[in-house]
């Protein structure tokens, strides 16, 4: 046993875990009650990250954790049908639509139409019931949870959550859109764990969006793992659209295979701290890679976007952009690893992170980090804080242009470009509104969603 | 439309500018020369309305108005309108949104309805003959990649969009070919009505041989030492700006 003193906030979870057990299991397979047992002893050693942590120097895990939120391990019943309440009618935005409440994949999900059978999207749960060979052969293959505290946290404690398997050859020509909502009476913790597979030469576009129906206090601590295999081609979309109150923690590890080629873009409108982890292996040659975010962040709110590329095999592309706009007293973090390994000869790797900031009093840090050890490579990074160009301003308001809209214009200009690299056009259209919208300071709920899941202050 | 009394700028606690007059009349096109540093550019900035300059004394009226009460943006759907001596590259900002929100706006403050799409491309197509620009620029970013010629080119053309009725050229002829000037001076002569005005700033006279001026004012250490007609920047280019240093004794 560890005797390492732990403080109160780690023993809780531990505690907590400990009388949850069976809840939690829930009948799960046994590999997957071992991984938990480890993942808890992990994370006994390794607790929640403080400030002396290098790669979240500037995010106060432990406050934003510790707070009195309430954790149910029991499937809940919803007296209202989501399907009904919640109808998402982006214009021309064609998807199969999948519903997650509180982390759970919703029971009563409508059946896809003409989406191809041997195509499997369910709950994380009920894939680890359903098929034990296929999640015990990926899961947790590429998080490590004996150095992420969080990540052990999640892996002891999810219960479901997403679970995407897409076979050989099979191109899923509409996106998958998954929305995951918040919808409880209480300050509520959830963590959840998604799955997703692509395998060989598959093809398959995910949007994510998170939202949130009730004005609670939340806080989600949720993994993603990302399989893309040999030649496959995966784009995966996240919108980050909820509220003040709400704590995000969002972990993607994202493994490729050779030739394969992935896509995350995160788009993080709305949200009291977000945190964004997103991890890349490229673990074969060939692989291209493209790592986005834009953030908007305003009022006292706090974006925080780590990641990590690794270049583990020779003749990968990876290119990385993460913009930001940080207004009132907002606060951002960029914190971005590129790791070249010895092998991986012929390496193209190129990281950005531009920010404006709106306001003076918005603070933004940020920490572009090159760790290469092979010797033909081709890298660059750069960073930047600035404000709006005060000469551009001059230009457009010497045209008539109000001082404004030129603002508008410009800030609209910078965040384009990072929307402009969303591979589905119609999402791009209603992104663009959306972070116009936001811009302006009008909501940024989709304007034809029956259901005003939007923020209080 | 505009009088100049006694103006006196500064920058930073220096003097740039130290009480200059000038009247200007509809119909009329005004030259100003000088030697760099003489203040000619502060002049068209001050008169454009950019904020980073001190105005310490005098009166600038246009069409009877304190022009100092007014901001940038109302100066120029008032018909104030700014050639910019290096026009600003704005990434990500097309210039047909650009174009589209600044003809609107003036329109919004005339009482006008926004242009719709397809009237609004009828007029850049015809203004954009106007002064030859190369349809592929106005699909870009404002200014963004615009060779030095083409963005001068851009200021005339966005001149022809927007029909200001007092003009500002500040040095739209440096850096200029002789066919390019021809095409700039062009425009700005087809723009020319007996309702508007034009100050065309330059160094050099030979921009004067294609935009007669009614008048020549020559401006040096922030003062317009000499004006007349439009002989005088003959005069200048012959014997180059050491004979007006040399008249005022220096």
């Amino acid at each position: 046993m560890n005797l390492k003193l732990i403080s109160k906030l780690e023993d809780e979870f531990i505690y907590l875990f400990n009388d949850n057990l069976e809840e939690i299991n829930n009948g799960a397979p046994d590999f997957i009650r071992k991984i938990r047992q480890k993942a808890i002893a992990d994370f006994e050693k390794l607790g929640i990250p403080d400030k002396n942590n290098d790669d979240y120097r500037y995010t106060d895990f432990r406050k934003i954790f510790n707070n009195n939120y309430k954790k149910l391990f029991k499937q809940e019943k919803y007296e209202v049908d989501i399907n009904e309440v919640f109808q998402c009618n982006v214009p021309d935005l064609d998807t199969h639509l999948v519903l997650l409440i509180n982390g759970t994949y919703y029971e009563n999900n409508k059946p896809l139409e003409n989406f191809p059978k041997n195509v499997i999207i369910c709950g994380f749960a009920e894939a680890c019931k359903k098929y034990p060979d296929i999640v015990k052969k990926y899961y947790t293959h590429n998080t490590k949870t004996k150095n992420n505290g969080i990540v052990a946290l999640n892996t002891a404690f999810a219960q479901d959550g997403l679970f995407m398997y897409i076979p050989e050859n099979v191109i899923l020509e509409k996106a998958i859109q998954i929305v995951n909502i918040l919808y409880t009476t209480e300050d509520r913790m959830i963590q959840q764990r998604n799955l997703i597979i692509a395998k060989e030469n598959s093809q398959a576009k995910i949007i994510i969006c998170d939202h949130t129906l009730s004005e609670q206090k939340y806080l989600t601590n949720n993994v993603t793992e990302i399989f893309v295999e040999k030649n496959a081609v995966f784009d995966y979309y996240n919108m980050q659209d909820e509220h003040n109150f709400a704590q995000k923690v969002n972990s993607i590890y994202l493994l490729q295979k050779e030739k394969s080629n992935a896509l995350t873009n995160i788009i993080s409108l709305h949200g009291g701290n977000i945190i964004n982890n997103v991890n890349v292996l490229m673990n074969g040659e060939h692989c291209e890679n493209q790592t986005y975010g834009i953030y908007l962040a305003d009022k006292e709110q706090h974006i925080d976007n780590y990641s990590f590329i690794d270049h583990a095999k020779p003749n990968c592309t990876s290119n990385e952009l993460y913009k930001g706009m940080l207004d009132d007293k907002a606060t951002g973090v960029f914190s971005g690893k590129i790791l070249v390994r010895q092998d991986a000869q012929n390496t193209k790797a190129f990281q950005a992170n531009n920010n404006i900031l709106v306001s003076d009093d918005a603070k933004m840090n940020t920490k572009p980090q090159l760790e290469i050890y092979a010797d033909d490579v081709k890298c660059s990074h750069g960073a930047t804080v600035g404000q709006l160009d005060e000469e551009a301003m001059f230009y457009m308001r010497a045209r008539g242009i109000s001082k404004k809209e030129a603002k508008m214009l410009l800030m609209f200009a910078f965040a384009a470009e990072v929307i402009n690299k969303i591979r589905i056009l119609p999402l791009q259209e209603r992104i663009k509104d959306l972070v116009e919208k936001r811009l302006r300071g009008e909501l940024t709920r989709c304007a034809n969603c029956t259901i005003n899941c939007y923020q209080t202050d | 439309m505009l009088s100049i009394k006694n103006l006196h700028v500064s920058i930073n606690g220096k003097k740039i500018l130290n009480g200059i007059n000038l009247e200007i009349k509809t119909g009329e096109v005004h030259a100003i020369m000088g030697p760099n540093g003489s203040g000619k550019s502060t002049l068209a900035s001050v008169l454009a309305g950019k904020e980073i300059f001190n105005v310490t004394e005098g009166k600038i009226n246009y069409f009877g108005e304190d022009l100092f009460e007014l901001n940038p943006e109302e100066r120029a759907k008032k018909g104030i309108f700014l050639g910019f001596q290096y026009p600003v590259e704005i990434p990500g900002v097309s210039m047909i949104n650009f174009m589209k929100v600044a003809v609107n706006e003036q329109r919004k403050y005339k009482g006008l309805k926004p242009l719709s799409a397809a009237d609004f491309l009828k007029l850049m197509r015809e203004r954009k003959e106007l002064v030859e620009l190369n349809s592929a620029l106005t699909n870009r970013s404002v200014n963004e990649g615009f060779s030095g010629g083409e963005k001068k080119r851009n200021e005339i053309f966005q001149m022809a969009m927007l029909e200001p009725k007092l003009a500002i050229l500040d040095e739209t002829d440096s850096g200029l070919d002789i066919d390019a000037l021809k095409i700039v001076a062009n425009g700005v002569n087809k723009l020319k009505t007996k309702d508007n005005a034009s100050i065309v700033i330059t160094h050099y006279q030979r921009l004067l041989d294609f935009i007669v001026p009614d008048f020549v004012h020559v401006l040096y250490n922030g003062k317009i030492v000499k004006s007349a007609g439009k002989e005088l920047a003959l005069e200048l280019e012959e014997k180059g700006y050491e004979w007006i240093k040399k008249e005022l004794g220096e």
